[in-house]
């Protein structure tokens, strides 16, 4: 088991879940428009499949939303 | 558009000078139809979390009405946090352009000139096209023009309050020396504030809460769209010099003698 922050919030992950798993979990159904913060470094769109979630990792999945001035 | 009346952002060319906040909008119908009535061709947006019972996408919105997103900043008080949020921005938006906000006071959103300038230099060095936020200052407009940002954007009071021009000298100076675009951003109340900014000078206008908040987004956004208009169009005209006393606009010379009381029988 996995135990990490996504959004704020704490989640159990199965053991070697991925970013795109973490995105998915989030609620961004097929990525688009999306990022993705790993203990505060982007991950790259192409990396996400490939990189795994370590235990106690703070995960922020980001898209736009309205905002400014 | 009239031609002759776009302008130029790291080289590449802008038909409208109104460049439109989308905060504040009721729901995203509004803001789409505020949108097409304002004429402008870039909307910026924030990055923040998403969020799984959000209805519609803000970027296919906008994009339905003709806008290009311009991700923003806001909400970040350090430039570590501005840069990492620049960085996602640019990975979900596939965008370079970023709005740079680095606030330094939650009370006045005023920017924190210090982790400003570290940020835009730190975001030039990465590529990016940074146009940012900044107090109307113009040693630290300079200071962000030498750092290689594509433009300043200087406010005119704190974001929201609809004060208008706070300092309208020191926005003249920073018209005067600046060799980027100059954009006035926040603070604007009403159409009246948007042509002022205009005649001082500045190249385009950025705004949301006058157009979002006021009871008819639309027609606002109409109304500023034609003041912006209106504003460049007087600068480029050349307004006449203020005077202390009256000049006459009509000749003096041929004015009847009308002063003497008649002559009676």
């Amino acid at each position: 088991m996995t135990v990490v922050t996504l959004n704020g919030e704490r989640r159990e992950l199965d053991e070697r879940a991925t970013v795109e798993t973490a995105v998915r979990l989030a609620g961004a159904v097929d990525g688009r428009g999306v990022a993705v913060a790993l203990d505060g470094e982007v991950v790259p769109r192409g990396e996400w499949s490939t990189t795994e979630i370590r235990d106690g990792q703070q995960v922020e999945v980001l898209h736009a939303v309205q905002g400014g001035a | 558009m009239r031609e002759g009346n776009s302008f130029e952002i790291a080289g590449r060319t802008l038909e409208s000078r109104l460049i439109l906040g989308t905060g504040g909008f009721r729901n995203l119908q509004v803001m789409a139809e505020a949108a097409r009535e304002s004429g402008a061709e870039l909307a910026t947006v924030a990055m923040r979390r998403v969020d799984p019972s959000a209805r519609g996408s803000l970027v296919e919105v906008l994009e339905e009405a003709g806008l290009e997103v311009l991700p923003n900043t806001a909400g970040c008080f350090t430039a570590r946090e501005a840069v990492t949020t620049a960085k996602l921005a640019r990975e979900a938006l596939e965008t370079d352009w970023v709005k740079l906000e680095v606030i330094g006071d939650d009370r006045t959103l005023l920017p924190d000139p210090a982790e400003l300038l570290s940020a835009a230099e730190e975001l030039v060095g990465d590529g990016f096209t940074v146009l940012p936020y900044t107090n109307d200052d113009p040693i630290l407009a300079r200071r962000l023009e030498d750092a290689g940002c594509a433009a300043v954007m200087p406010l005119g009071s704190p974001i929201g309050s609809g004060m208008g021009i706070n300092n309208a000298y020191n926005l003249r100076l920073i018209v005067e020396q600046a060799r980027v675009p100059v954009i006035l951003d926040a603070g604007v109340g009403t159409a009246s504030d948007a042509a002022l900014a205009m005649e001082a000078g500045c190249d385009a206008v950025l705004l949301a809460s006058a157009i979002s908040r006021a009871a008819d987004p639309p027609a606002m956004a109409r109304a500023m769209r034609k003041a912006i208009e209106a504003g460049h169009e007087a600068r480029l005209a050349g307004r006449i010099p203020r005077r202390l006393y009256a000049q006459a606009s009509s000749p003096e010379e041929g004015v009847a003698d009308l002063a003497d009381e008649p002559q009676r029988a």
